[in-house]
């Protein structure tokens, strides 16, 4: 035992009330630790946030920060309470109300800012603590991204690090870090064994504010020109597809969303479809299988490739041929989907549909109608007058472009007489119109098209940007066929996406440009590590845990078991805690833990030091005993002393020669 | 009422000694075992693990995979914190150390001496014993003394009794502690009467004057070799700065002769406290006056002598009259 200096360490005042321990004063410190844990919580909620109820929380912040900088006393609590209500008051007037997801999580920042300015005693830290870890949680509702969980790491240890710096305020800030990350590191095997084997319900439990899911973009069941060239400039994720074989070639692509069939002269409006448990055609042909990855965007549609076959459950299916999911897609889904891009579709299809798809507001886009009629004009079937309607939409020579000029009331009349140029839902509605007005059955279809394969891992990437809207036509005998009107003036944008389509006038999103071909491989590479992120870690719901838990071969519906392998699990951790707490290195200093082996190593000759016995008077009994040795182990003490108690610090060269001194010795 | 507290007491006392196998005194050292170290949540701590309930909740509602993570990740740093506040106290072993004397009314300054053989610091640690806490932390492989202040009430032999040694350390949601019971006692001097007669003088009552206390110092009665006893205010300085050997200058009072302080000479009607009291108020007086003085109990009897030694000896029987060692706790 190293006796060293008994140093007099506190001289105890009594307490204020006995038994308890006076709630000391917060020191600078401990309200920094707790300021810090804060600004990293608020920070990334900026990206979602109302800009002012952000720019206040950094304020309420940043006075936080002017007190505790100048050491003044917090602002009276009448101030804070007057500043409280008009916080209140302001999330109010922002969101209309106080009850759902936004305006609670507003509050809840604001509250954090408020409360950090009357810290005082330990329990505003507890409670300013528990606030940031609830604001982290609220962070997850808007992003779970790496990038969002690594934030929430470093907040997490900021947070301990403040309640270290509570119940330790002497100690340096390096401690507190030290303590803080080493609770985390034997936190984290919690992590992944609760991670893993924690039994997954699927949520929600009971009713969710109507705000929920209200933060996704995507398609929308209406089309009116300039819907969906908004989306071109969106690098966002729609969907990820893993095929069984090899992907279909960019030609075939066809992610099939709302299909348009009601027109009021200006916009296409979704039509109420029968929906069934299987396919509304007979599959046959050629079939693809694949696995899709759907981003939430809160609506029933899966985008599959065109046509939609057998599929998994909570898959149904619209007798326009769309895949359906059960339930909004509210959180990132994987749905197993089949295709059969060559099967004929909708052959029998019924007459109303047929109707309704001839249809055209009376008095819209006249000289359209003109057009249409002299071009059906001595046509012998439906095909020869959209040959004859294609040919003129090619010759026309209409310019594809990413910003079309605004259009009126008659815009199928303006785009093809007027402004000549347009985007994919001008082509689509011109060319519907045309066929309507010729009276063929026509109609719109929105979706995908296109993707891009991620060399990384193989995935097929549809982004926002992919958006697109084609039409169908039906024929007598061949059913709905798929005619792209877009392809007629920009054949590169179905055969090499939209890049390669536009002219060089229009900007385009700067991922898409050619010439960042470096920054799209590391984008490709990114977006690999998201989707394993988003496959194993953010997608690990109770279907793939019953999965995974039946590969490991264990009964996943003895919820029984379950409990008993994680309390077995915890406690094997506990006990390996339990051994790092007992396992002590005596001393650091390397001379001591030499001497105090050859003390051991003695001691199992019988030879034991007494604890009371000095490094020389030892030597003098073991050189008594061991006569023949006696010279060297006088040495080995009297190294010993001089290198522990000396005033010279034992450099490499004297250890390394008191060790082999010691291990000269020989005891039989 | 008071059979209320007195039964929890008694409840308390089989709690120590069927859980905390505690008893009597231990001999020194205590260390601080596996066995002996409890642990248990704070107010914070279940606080914290509703928080984390109603978080997980919320993930499982929102279907929050990373919510998950974050609870589970909070879950296991908590309950790392246990083995870390466990492993704040393991190892440490407590002896007890020399406790002065002090009057009743003032505070015993108990002390311990804690030894830290991890060569790391031991931080926020709490010591509580009679109702009073105190704060304080442990260097790496050092032995530290910790003094707690406990008010004393009575005169006789306070022991330290019940202990508690306790840390919430790391984050304040679980308390570690351990109870024991360090063979330390302080003894506690009777409180010197505040306005006490004057000193009886050749052992009759009340026959002292103010100025005749005064002379006793001034009267100057010749020199005799210095003890180590003697005051340093009555060492011969002038005769040791002219080479000659240390001397300790003598007075005599003015009535001349020893002073006995007898337990029987007092008047009738104060009680047994009363006359301590007083006994002790005089005896700190004849020390001040550089007297010599006796002590006479009725069981006892302390003769005439000076000096701290001899004081301390008076004190010390006038503290522990009537008692048995022991058995004088004062708090249970």
């Amino acid at each position: 035992m190293s006796a060293a200096a008994a140093g007099f360490v506190a001289m105890l005042k009594r307490g204020a009330a006995a038994g308890r321990v006076p709630a000391p004063a917060l020191d600078r410190r401990q309200g920094l630790w707790l300021l810090a844990a804060a600004a990293l919580t608020v920070v990334p909620h900026g990206l979602w946030l109302p800009p002012w109820i952000h720019a206040l929380c950094l304020l309420l912040l940043a006075w936080r920060g002017l007190i505790l900088w100048q050491g003044t006393r917090p602002p009276p609590a009448l101030l804070l309470l007057a500043v409280a209500a008009a916080v209140a008051a302001g999330v109010r007037l922002e969101f209309g109300h106080f009850f759902g997801k936004d305006p609670g999580v507003a509050l809840l920042a604001l509250l954090l800012g408020v409360k950090l300015l009357e810290a005082r005693a330990a329990r505003d830290i507890r409670a300013g603590v528990l606030l940031c870890l609830f604001l982290q949680l609220a962070l997850f509702l808007e992003n779970q991204s790496i990038a969002a969980a690594a934030m929430a790491l470093l907040g997490t240890l900021t947070c301990l690090g403040a309640l270290v710096a509570l119940a330790d305020p002497a100690g340096s800030v390096r401690e507190h870090v030290r303590s803080a990350t080493l609770l985390l590191v034997h936190g984290l095997p919690f992590l992944l064994v609760f991670f893993v084997l924690f039994p997954r319900i699927q949520g929600p439990l009971w009713g969710l504010p109507a705000d929920a899911f209200s933060a996704s973009t995507g398609l929308s069941d209406t089309m009116t020109p300039g819907s969906i060239s908004a989306l071109g400039n969106s690098s966002a994720i729609a969907l990820r597809a893993a095929f069984d074989g090899p992907p279909p070639p960019p030609a075939q692509r066809y992610w099939r969303g709302p299909v348009l069939a009601d027109f009021d002269g200006r916009t296409w409006t979704a039509a109420r479809f029968a929906e069934a448990d299987t396919p509304f055609y007979r599959p046959v042909g050629r079939r693809l299988d694949y696995v899709l990855t759907l981003e939430p965007h809160n609506r029933r549609w899966l985008m599959a490739l065109d046509y939609p076959g057998e599929a998994g459950p909570l898959v149904r299916f619209a007798s326009d041929h769309q895949a359906l999911s059960a339930r909004p897609v509210q959180s990132r889904s994987r749905f197993a989907l089949s295709a059969y891009p060559d099967a004929p579709v909708g052959t029998g299809e019924s007459p109303t549909v047929l109707a309704a798809a001839t249809r055209l507001p009376a008095g819209s886009n006249p000289r359209s109608r003109e057009l249409a009629a002299s071009l059906a004009a001595g046509a012998a079937s439906h095909a020869e007058i959209l040959e004859r309607v294609l040919a003129h939409m090619r010759a026309a020579r209409l310019r594809y472009t990413l910003r079309p000029p605004l259009l009126g009331a008659h815009s199928a009349d303006e785009f093809l007489f007027d402004s000549r140029s347009g985007f994919c839902e001008h082509f689509a509605s011109a060319f519907a119109v045309l066929m309507r007005a010729a009276g063929v059955p026509t109609r719109i279809v929105t979706g995908y098209q296109g993707g891009e394969i991620n060399p990384v891992d193989g995935y097929l990437v549809v982004r926002q940007s992919d958006a697109h809207a084609w039409a169908e036509v039906w024929l007598a005998g061949r059913g709905w066929l798929r005619v792209d009107p877009t392809a007629l003036a920009a054949p590169e944008r179905i055969a090499d996406g939209l890049a390669a389509a536009l002219g060089a006038e229009d900007a385009l999103p700067l991922m898409l440009q050619a010439d960042m071909a470096w920054l799209r491989g590391l984008r490709h590479r990114w977006e690999a590590l998201s989707n394993s992120w988003n496959q194993y870690v953010l997608g690990y719901n109770p279907e793939r845990q019953r999965e995974l838990l039946a590969n490991l071969g264990f009964d996943y519906r003895s919820a029984a078991k379950l409990a008993g392998l994680l309390a077995g699990i915890s406690a094997l951790l506990l006990l390996g805690l339990y051994a790092w707490a007992s396992w002590q290195r005596r001393t650091s200093d390397p001379v001591q833990r030499a001497w105090e082996r050859f003390s051991t190593r003695m001691a199992r000759a019988g030879l034991g030091r007494e604890p009371w016995e000095g490094p020389l008077a030892y030597g003098d009994r073991l050189a008594e005993a061991l006569p023949d040795q006696a010279d060297s182990l006088h040495a080995i003490c009297a190294a010993y002393a001089r290198l522990r108690y000396g005033a010279v610090q034992a450099g490499d060269r004297q250890l390394r020669t008191l060790q082999k001194q010691m291990k000269g010795i020989r005891i039989q | 009422m008071h059979r209320a507290a007195s039964l929890a007491a008694a409840v308390r006392r089989g709690a120590d000694r069927w859980l905390f196998r505690i008893g009597a005194p231990e001999t020194a050292p205590i260390r601080l075992t596996q066995r002996r170290i409890y642990v248990l949540p704070t107010r914070a701590g279940l606080g914290f693990a509703a928080a984390l309930a109603v978080m997980l909740v919320t993930s499982i509602n929102y279907n929050l995979s990373l919510g998950y993570g974050l609870v589970f990740l909070l879950g296991g740093a908590a309950t790392a914190s246990i083995v870390h506040a466990f492993r704040n106290l393991l190892g440490l072993s407590l002896r007890p150390g020399r406790c002065e004397p002090v009057f009743a009314g003032e505070a015993a300054g108990f002390r311990l001496l804690i030894d830290n053989p991890r060569p790391s610091r031991r931080p926020a640690l709490r010591l509580r014993a009679h109702g009073q806490v105190g704060a304080f932390e442990l260097g790496p492989s050092t032995e530290s003394t910790v003094v707690l202040g406990c008010p004393t009430t009575r005169r006789g032999r306070l022991p330290l009794g019940r202990s508690v040694i306790e840390t919430t350390w790391p984050l304040g949601l679980i308390r570690a502690w351990s109870v024991f019971v360090p063979d330390a006692d302080c003894v506690v001097h009777p409180s010197p009467e505040a306005a006490a007669p004057p000193l009886p003088d050749d052992g009759t009552e009340g026959a002292g004057t103010s100025a005749s206390m005064r002379d006793g110092d001034d009267d100057f009665a010749g020199l005799r070799a210095h003890r180590s006893a003697d005051s340093p205010r009555h060492v011969a300085w002038k005769a040791l700065a002219r080479g000659g050997p240390m001397l300790t200058k003598q007075y005599s009072a003015a009535r001349g002769g020893d002073l006995l302080l007898a337990w029987s000479a007092l008047p009738g009607h104060l009680d047994d406290e009363q006359r301590l009291s007083r006994l002790t108020a005089w005896v700190l007086r004849a020390e001040q006056d550089g007297r010599h003085y006796g002590l006479h109990m009725p069981n006892t009897r302390i003769a005439p002598g000076h000096g701290h030694d001899h004081r301390d000896h008076c004190l010390r029987e006038l503290a522990l009259f009537g008692t048995t060692a022991g058995d004088m706790e004062q708090r249970p």
